[in-house]
């Protein structure tokens, strides 16, 4: 086992009954770095990350943790591990310090010994530590999470969705967060489904019913897309979009806030040819540019390969 | 060990955040001991007779003088005819119609078997019951007066009767309260301790909390005894506030050692909450949890010899109440407390709670699981 992998994965299957939620899993995470997952909900992240962090058993495929088995060594991997579940898991009858204490507690560790790490974040929620966490705001939730998750001073966080339903401000602030986290030497697996977080990580895993579409740098995996990408805005985008797709040459056709991201299977695709196709179906005002893809218009052209 | 302290804190000041949990453990207890004890009454204090006598007799008078001079029975009315006093019954005004034939006291004067009649509304069976012994220890002192007058009557040789006299031991003035409180105190730390515990998991649960305890080198061992040692302490606590209460206001003669009665509830209650723990960490809810702890803590009641004797019950019933922990321990409280027993008296029942506790607390412990597949 090489040291600087402190996650490795590989051939990884895991199915709920009849449904397989994870199939043939493959992938490492380096010491230090920042990993992440993108996919849409119902992707398999949270039963991956479920995997990794000893809480649940895959069917079939190796996993294994600062180079420990995660079934044989469970007890080594849950000292050094901080998890954040997706959904809010603290008691919401404690206060926001007795959370914090309690969870430094259960590891033997105390806030005053691990305190440098949280200070960063814990000080936007200190103010209010004699609050029952019930009753903090969905951001500050999430920095008591991460808080507690951090107190223990592990060496790998795995962050499931830290920043779903929370406000822009407060992402980010936590992304912020995160990198100085890095700073520190902690490794960092997160997801999320929101794409524009995804250059915010060192490397990414697309990763869509169960498979993992794609690997690498946020760059190199916008740099792999192969098509031309058209951002064309109409008056009225819903019928736009369908005669885009009703378009021969029609490779992918996604509504992207106010317009419709399009790309073409045949190599030669321009312009004139687009326009001349939306005149003659009567298209008025339309405007086509064409745009550099991101990394949501390469998951949609990985999702349709 | 110091794992298991912050994890007993930390369910002591969630039940000190919890509005509704103080009343419970202080003000319940009380509140059942209280009613429970007045209303878990086998006495019946008044029955309302309704009369038919044909005989119109001094022997008939003098028998229902008898009834009505016990306190115990009013009569309500006085009919020439059976019919109407059935309809009394009917319509549940009368509990009791006591029916005396022509010749009554022809036949007494005659020794040839006097007979009356008692009917009884048996819809309660138990008051039913209880009544008709009422009943018969009266007409049997009416019987060995009239035994007596007729000896000075008539110059006859002495017939004699066995007389019964009746010691009723632990319990001389055959108290029901002092029956009762016992087995109440059992029942009540046995609903407040098995409800609160059962839900305790499972709350964790639906709180999603127990994954990050769960990613946490906590133990199994320490998880459970995290749980089970808070709720055993409030068990015991309303324990000694009960008994407390019945020697305070019930007057319960505690005749046994109070340290032997703590001592033993305290392995009653470790086979109780691990029982709970064992229905929390089955459930996925804590409604799932308080059906199923609400279901066999009914069963385990009305199972217990608290209301009905385990000797009455069929055979394969007193099979099971060998299963059930409630029993067990309210024929400790009741032997300890009213009649002194002490330790190796009751060794039989201690036997069965221990090993009862320990396959609770292993399968509680076993079934808690960490890891899911």
């Amino acid at each position: 086992m090489i040291a600087d992998k402190i996650v490795h994965v590989s051939n990884l299957n895991k199915s709920y009954k009849a449904v397989q939620v994870l199939s043939d899993i493959s992938f490492e995470v380096k010491e230090g770095e920042i990993f992440g997952f993108i996919g849409p909900d119902g992707a398999g992240k949270t039963s991956l990350f479920r995997i990794i962090n000893t809480l649940l058993l895959p069917d079939s495929g190796r996993v294994s943790v600062f180079g420990l088995d995660t079934k044989k060594d469970y007890k080594s991997i849950r000292q050094r591990i901080g998890y954040m579940p997706g959904r809010f898991s603290l008691y919401p009858d404690l206060s926001v310090e007795e959370n914090l204490s309690f969870f430094a507690s259960i590891f033997g560790s105390t806030i005053a010994k691990n305190y440098h790490l949280i200070k960063d974040i814990y000080s936007h929620i200190e103010p209010f530590k004699k609050r029952k966490a019930g009753a903090l705001s969905g951001g500050m939730k999430q920095k008591l999470a991460l808080s507690c998750a951090l107190i223990h001073k592990p060496d790998l966080l795995v962050l499931d969705e830290p920043t779903t339903g929370v406000d822009a401000v407060s992402r980010t602030e936590f992304w912020e967060m995160l990198k100085n986290l890095k700073n520190q030497g902690i490794t960092i697996i997160v997801s999320t489904p929101y794409m524009d977080e995804a250059s915010l990580c060192e490397r990414i895993a697309l990763i869509s019913q169960g498979k993992i579409l794609d690997i690498n740098t946020p760059e190199a995996i916008i740099a792999k897309s192969e098509s031309k990408l058209f951002s064309i805005t109409a008056e009225d985008k819903y019928s736009l979009l369908k005669l885009l797709r009703n378009y021969s040459d029609c490779k992918t056709a996604f509504l992207f806030g106010e317009n419709v991201h399009f790309s073409c299977r045949s190599e030669n695709a321009d312009k004139d040819k687009i326009s001349e196709y939306l005149r003659l179906k009567a298209v008025e005002n339309f405007e086509i540019n064409i745009i550099s893809p991101n990394i949501e218009d390469v998951f949609m052209e990985l999702m349709t390969r | 060990m110091r794992t298991i302290l912050f994890l007993i804190q930390k369910e002591f000041l969630q039940i000190r955040r919890n509005k509704q949990m103080l009343p419970i453990i202080f003000f319940v207890p009380i509140v059942q001991l209280l009613v429970l004890v007045f209303a878990a009454n086998f006495e019946v204090k008044l029955v309302y007779v309704t009369l038919v006598d044909y005989d119109k007799s001094s022997s008939s008078r003098s028998l229902v003088d008898k009834f009505a001079s016990t306190g115990r029975f009013k009569f309500v009315s006085d009919y020439n005819s059976e019919k109407l006093a059935f309809q009394e019954i009917d319509k549940n005004i009368a509990k009791m119609a006591l029916i005396i034939p022509r010749g009554f006291e022809r036949n007494i004067s005659r020794s040839e078997f006097p007979e009356i009649q008692i009917i009884l509304n048996a819809v309660d069976g138990a008051a039913a019951g209880i009544i008709q012994n009422y009943a018969a220890q009266i007409i049997y002192d009416y019987n060995k007066e009239l035994v007596k007058s007729m000896r000075l009557i008539q110059t006859q040789p002495t017939i004699s009767t066995i007389t019964v006299k009746e010691r009723y031991w632990y319990n001389p003035e055959l108290n029901f309260k002092f029956y009762m409180v016992p087995g109440i105190l059992v029942v009540l730390v046995t609903i407040i301790g098995m409800f609160l515990t059962s839900m305790n998991i499972v709350k964790e649960k639906e709180m999603g909390t127990i994954e990050q305890l769960n990613v946490t080198p906590i133990k199994k061992y320490q998880f459970i005894t995290g749980k089970l040692v808070p709720f055993w302490i409030i068990a015991m606590f309303d324990l000694a506030l009960g008994l407390f209460l019945g020697k305070v206001l019930f007057h319960i003669p505690i005749v046994g050692n109070i340290f032997l009665i703590f001592g033993l509830a305290s392995i009653y209650l470790i086979v109780a909450l691990s029982f709970a723990l064992f229905v929390s960490t089955v459930t996925e809810t804590q409604q799932q949890a308080m059906f199923i702890s609400w279901f066999f803590v009914v069963i385990f009641i009305l199972m217990s010899g608290l209301f009905t004797p385990i000797e009455s019950m069929p055979h394969w019933a007193q099979i099971v109440t060998l299963f059930n922990p409630i029993s067990h321990f309210i024929e400790i409280m009741r032997r300890v407390i009213l009649k002194g027993a002490g330790f190796f008296d009751v060794l039989q029942q201690v036997w069965i709670l221990t090993v009862y506790g320990m396959v609770m607390l292993i399968l509680s412990v076993w079934r808690y699981r960490k890891v899911s597949s």
